[in-house]
């Protein structure tokens, strides 16, 4: 198949107003100037408008996907709306080529009083598909959602995940276009529906240029094939999906990084220090670890415990000395203990790393160093799950 | 802006590909592009406007007991209070050329399809918020959907309408046929009103409450309950009233078979739809810019 273009980006930006009545005031000046025949572009800023986007660029080829990542206020979902044609640019321009199919927000159509058949219809009305078409494959859309015992009760009895499920079923399976423009809504509900969920888009996405935007960083990897990284409205990365995620986690790390990680010293402990010989590493490597204590009084037979934290918080792997078979007598005075870490099979990310000392009681916690240290997994191996089986 | 092609997914799509260009310029510089993108929404917006329609006359009397009676209520409300002033000797009015409880139900009828097809692309609009917000779909279906309701709430206003004229064993004239052209023309002017405020109603919540205060009154300046006349202050407002021609020579269509005034009649009609036309441009061009602003749930 020809890798025709289908989507262009020249350098659009796009602003909105922070103070509400402004902001409505603006609105009416605008559809004046429209209606006027206005010049091009607005180049300048008024008074309490920022620029939501700034300067973006890109091109899609079809079969390609595009995850679109940031943080909350990034300007992600604006750059979606424009493609999908709800308001214009204030500079640049956008070439759409084909049909567009938005999977924004599933149930905005639904009118709750009738019923989930009925509903179908209109989902597929709104997105302009025909009726001779919704009929046809109306069974394969029921069992998609697995809603054949409820399909002609009113929505508004659905709970919220027969909602989700309606909405998504009665949107993808209908449409067949040329641009994906995805918004958050991938993989919603239990397990088996997100299955379905993934294997449709996969469908859909061999024969159309994609643009996915998700704060979940293991579906972007495991779907797109660049990405795009905005950080308030401008472009700051555009190019190759680990990069792009590794962006992300760096900036988001780095503001928790101040609130979430702390240190504790208590007796018998006079100081610490932990070293690393490297934090930067690939897939296997092993990292050397030097701790070097200070001890008012001995702590014979204390215990380390290692954790290590995804970028979401979560421990994925730990080293514990006692199960390994280590022996730690601290001394009165200077102690040096040498600890090594590895293999370390985890996939790229980045990883905070916790340090827990106890005495041999277990009970008392003289050192705990919480998410100092970061540990910057690089290399091609990425996935799903944080441990990658060798 | 969308166009779905439907076609099994093992297939390439060979033909040339439609392609949309969005700038911040200003449609108008594209007049004829504009234009042609304005008919196709239009057309494609059939199917979905009466999707609307039947999703919302379904879903507005599946939550009643009385049901399309709600339709009916309304009309005979004002009739019987013009009656009772006027049997009561507090409003006067000369004399009617059919009975008056019949003159006041064709004129109120009259009047609630002129409001009616005011209020419905505001009401639609505000209602529809969520979705245009975040679905691309032709906006002209939400205003085709409204006329369709207006429509069908009128029919079944006629069938109240019939069995008045039966009861007071009125004629209908042989004009009677042409009134479907004022109603028509009614439609348009209220439409026309309602198309140039909903983008404005769209930001400003003011506009619904206004329209609902200046309705009143205006409806005592029209020629409802009243024949036309040129004397008193209310007299000469109402023939200002650019609604009055369209409601008198309707009104005698169906009930003396000659228009009074059919100047007037007949030039308001025009201008009327050349204005529709306009606010149709306008809301098309507007609605874009505001979608933005507008304070979606």
């Amino acid at each position: 198949m020809s890798k025709d273009v289908l989507v262009t980006v020249e350098n659009v930006s796009k602003k909105f107003c922070r103070d509400l009545k402004r902001s409505l005031w603006y609105g009416v000046k605008d559809v004046g100037s429209e209606l006027l025949g206005s010049r091009h572009s607005r180049p300048s800023l008024r008074k309490g408008e920022f620029w939501a986007l700034n300067d973006v660029s890109f091109e899609l080829k079809r079969g390609e996907c595009l995850g679109l990542i940031g943080s909350n206020g990034a300007g992600k979902s604006t750059l979606l709306k424009i493609l999908n044609g709800l308001m214009p640019p204030d500079r640049g321009r956008i070439t759409m080529a084909g049909s567009i199919g938005a999977l924004i927000e599933l149930n905005a159509g639904f009118n709750p009083i009738l019923t989930g058949r009925e509903n179908i219809y209109i989902n597929a009305s709104i997105m302009g598909v025909p009726k001779k078409r919704v009929n046809q494959i109306l069974d394969e859309i029921v069992d998609f959602s697995g809603l054949e015992n409820f399909i002609d009760t009113p929505v508004q009895y659905y709970s919220s995940g027969m909602k989700v499920r309606l909405g998504f079923a009665s949107s993808t399976l209908v449409i067949e276009p040329d641009i994906l423009l995805l918004d958050e809504v991938l993989a919603v509900g239990d397990a088996r529906f997100r299955a379905k969920c993934y294997n449709r888009i996969g469908q859909l996405r061999e024969h159309a240029a994609v643009v996915f935007v998700s704060h979940t960083m293991e579906q972007i990897a495991h779907i797109c094939d660049v990405t795009l990284f905005l950080e308030k409205g401008n472009m700051a990365h555009f190019g190759s999906v680990s990069e792009g995620i590794q962006k992300y986690f760096k900036t988001a790390s780095d503001t928790d990084a101040e609130k979430d990680a702390f240190e504790t010293i208590e007796y018998p402990l006079k100081s610490a220090q932990l070293c690393f010989d490297r934090l930067e590493i690939r897939y296997g490597d092993t990292i050397n670890l030097v701790a070097e204590f200070e001890n008012h009084q001995a702590m014979p037979g204390a215990l380390v415990r290692i954790p290590l934290y995804d970028a979401n918080g979560v421990g994925v792997a730990e080293w514990d000395s006692q199960r390994v078979g280590k022996v730690i007598d601290l001394e009165q005075g200077r102690n040096v203990v040498h600890i090594s870490l590895g293999p370390l099979c985890l996939k790229r990310g980045l990883y905070k790393v916790g340090f827990v000392l106890n005495d041999a009681t277990g009970i008392r916690l003289p050192y705990w160093s919480f998410k100092q240290h970061v540990i910057s997994m690089d290399g091609p191996v990425h996935g799903i799950a944080p441990y990658q089986l060798p | 802006m969308k166009n779905l092609t439907l076609m099994k997914p093992t297939q390439t799509k060979p033909e040339k590909l439609r392609r949309v260009v969005y700038t911040p310029e200003s449609q108008l510089r594209h007049p004829i592009r504009l234009f042609r993108l304005m008919l196709h929404d239009l057309i494609a917006s059939r199917e979905l406007a009466w999707r609307f329609f039947i999703r919302n006359l379904s879903a507005m009397y599946r939550q009643t007991l009385l049901g399309y009676a709600w339709a009916f209520l309304p009309p005979i409300a004002t009739t019987l209070t013009f009656v009772f002033l006027n049997a009561n000797k507090i409003f006067q009015v000369s004399e009617t050329t059919i009975p008056y409880p019949a003159y006041v139900m064709v004129g109120t009828l009259l009047w609630q399809v002129f409001i009616d097809a005011l209020n419905s692309p505001i009401k639609l609009l505000g209602s529809a918020r969520t979705m245009l917000a975040k679905v691309n779909f032709p906006r002209e279906a939400l205003i085709l959907a409204g006329v369709g309701e207006v429509v069908f709430n009128f029919l079944i206003r006629l069938i109240l309408l019939v069995i008045v004229f039966v009861w007071y064993q009125v004629k209908l004239p042989v004009t009677a046929w042409a009134a479907p052209l004022g109603i028509l023309m009614l439609i348009a002017m209220g439409l026309m009103i309602g198309i140039l405020l909903a983008p404005l109603s769209v930001l400003y919540q003011d506009v619904e409450k206004g329209l609902a205060v200046f309705l009143g009154m205006w409806l005592l300046v029209t020629p409802v309950a009243y024949p036309l006349s040129t004397k008193g202050l209310v007299g000469r407002v109402a023939q200002l009233n650019p609604v009055s021609p369209l409601i008198v020579g309707t009104r005698d269509l169906l009930t003396i078979g000659t228009l009074s005034q059919p100047g007037s009649f007949l030039w308001t009609g025009g201008i009327t739809l050349g204005l529709l036309l306009l606010g149709w441009l306008i809301y098309r061009l507007a609605m874009p810019h505001l979608i933005q602003r507008m304070t979606a749930s």
